[in-house]
């Protein structure tokens, strides 16, 4: 059964058929997937759903490839969703989740969507991957490429953090360090688009790519027992997984995957150093959501010209959420006390997350018995030499080897 | 000949200049605005310019040598 039947804009609803393109020809709107729903309604099930894999794919048919087409994996999907007791307690939320998206095969919450994208260009006939990345997603897309036996080629900005670099290039991508910020390099790469026969993860072929977000949102549902959540905080860059994440809710409702009908609130995070769509969410005017020159540490979500802002804002707006962003400071304090509570090494994009999440918990915006969680994307290794240069250590002694030594410096 | 869907931004000083108009004047360029929002003080303008890639690049430095914030239309809305 063939369940894909096109694409469509979002903004004035020309469609095209299933091919490489990202903005509709008439408006430039973003265009999206249109599944087959009557088809999908007789076969998507719960019971279909848990007797799939152990990884993102047991949702496959809601994701952008036909049954026939061998998916591209290396078993990303289904993290662990932890009840996040000790961090609840510290910020009075007896209810709280956390979905460690850290826990994928590199670490970040983007080998869902470059799953995805890689099955799909394969099944196309493209011969060559690439993307315009932070870190992330470049990570990704060279581990993906290389598992599918395809050509690659990143383009990541020149002062990209170390570690990054590093588990970038094992893969032994083409990587194109760009002399310039994020927006920069995404800039360039749209104007590659035309002279390359290549598929763009995050461009041209961004409509199937950004489908592989959803399955964040589908997991969590079903992980607490297919209930839908009070409020879910979310990293923001460029808001494409954010938009998807409010469409993963309605699939779930349109297919009677969940128990109850409700919305959840979608809640944003972004770091206050590049804040576009916090800033336009705190104005008068959210839907004017005017780009910045990024500056913070949280370098994977520092988009300046976040391409889904507006849309992040409507939905926020729609299921009564808020965006919320914190400082350099409070990033870094937010990474150490998930770690100190839960044990989970995020990198600062989480941090910025659960900086968000108790930046609001401790002005009072619950009660404490609502079900909140908080999407922690990235693995701390990342970027580790944030805390490495700020007061890293305040528990570390140096001894000599002998009882003497110990017992005069430490207190037990 | 090589195309751009541009984003463009103004801020109050430049909503009453006539930029995309100079933009066809001063360069070989073709422009063809697709969608757009102005206000008195701020507006936006999805703007598809063709010509040669040389002339793309010096069109869009006047551009932002004029104040407008030039940004890749990546189907979006601009606020």
């Amino acid at each position: 059964m063939a369940k894909l039947l096109g694409l469509r804009c979002r903004e004035c609803g020309a469609e095209y058929g299933l091919q490489a393109t990202h903005v509709c020809e008439m408006c430039f709107g973003p265009l999206d997937v249109i599944y087959d729903q009557a088809a999908l309604k007789k076969i998507v099930s719960r019971q279909r759903i848990e007797q799939g894999p152990a990884s993102m794919w047991r949702y496959r048919d809601l994701l952008p490839v036909e049954d026939d087409t061998p998916v591209v994996t290396l078993g990303e999907g289904f993290t662990p969703l932890v009840k996040a007791d000790r961090l609840g307690a510290e910020l009075g939320l007896r209810n709280l989740y956390l979905k460690n998206d850290s826990m994928n095969p590199t670490n970040s919450f983007k080998d869902r969507v470059v799953s995805v994208a890689v099955s799909w260009a394969r099944a196309h006939g493209f011969e060559t991957i690439a993307c315009a990345s932070t870190g992330n997603l470049a990570n990704a897309v060279a581990a993906y490429s290389a598992r599918a036996g395809l050509e690659c080629f990143v383009f990541i900005p020149v002062d990209l953090e170390r570690q990054k670099v590093v588990s970038i290039s094992v893969f032994d991508p083409n990587v194109v360090a760009v002399r310039g910020n994020y927006d920069e390099v995404n800039r360039l790469c749209s104007q590659l688009l035309e002279s390359t026969p290549w598929a763009f993860c995050n461009i041209n072929i961004r409509p199937f790519y950004a489908e592989g977000s959803k399955t964040l949102t589908f997991e969590t549902v079903e992980q607490l027992g297919w209930r839908v959540p009070d409020e879910i905080i979310i990293p923001i860059a460029s808001g494409c997984q954010f938009v998807r994440h409010r469409q993963a809710i309605r699939e779930l409702i349109e297919y009677g995957l969940v128990r109850d009908d409700r919305v959840p609130a979608l809640t944003g995070a972004q770091a206050l150093g590049c804040a576009p769509v916090y800033n336009a969410f705190k104005s008068d005017t959210p839907e004017r959501v005017l780009p910045v020159k990024p500056d913070t540490i949280a370098r994977s979500i520092a988009i300046g010209n976040p391409s889904d802002g507006i849309y992040v804002n409507r939905i926020v707006l729609e299921t009564g959420g808020v965006v919320e962003a914190v400082t350099e400071d409070e990033i870094v304090a937010a990474m150490r006390l998930l770690a100190r509570t839960e044990g989970i090494f995020t990198e600062t994009a989480g941090g910025v997350t659960i900086g968000v999440l108790a930046k609001l918990a401790r002005a009072g915006r619950w009660k404490g018995d609502e079900v909140v969680v908080a999407y922690v994307t990235g693995h701390g290794l990342k970027t580790a030499d944030v805390l490495a240069s700020v007061d890293g250590h305040a528990r570390r002694v140096e001894i000599d080897p002998t009882l003497k030594s110990f017992r005069e410096k430490v207190t037990i | 000949m090589a195309r751009r869907r541009l984003k463009l931004i103004f801020g109050p000083a430049m909503v009453k200049e006539p930029v995309i108009y100079q933009l066809g004047k001063q360069f070989d360029l073709v422009t063809n605005i697709r969608r757009a929002d102005v206000t008195k003080d701020q507006g936006w303008v999805l703007l598809e310019v063709t010509g040669e890639p040389d002339e793309l690049d010096r069109g869009v430095e006047y551009l932002e040598s004029r104040g407008v914030k030039v940004e890749p239309a990546e189907g979006d809305l601009v606020g």
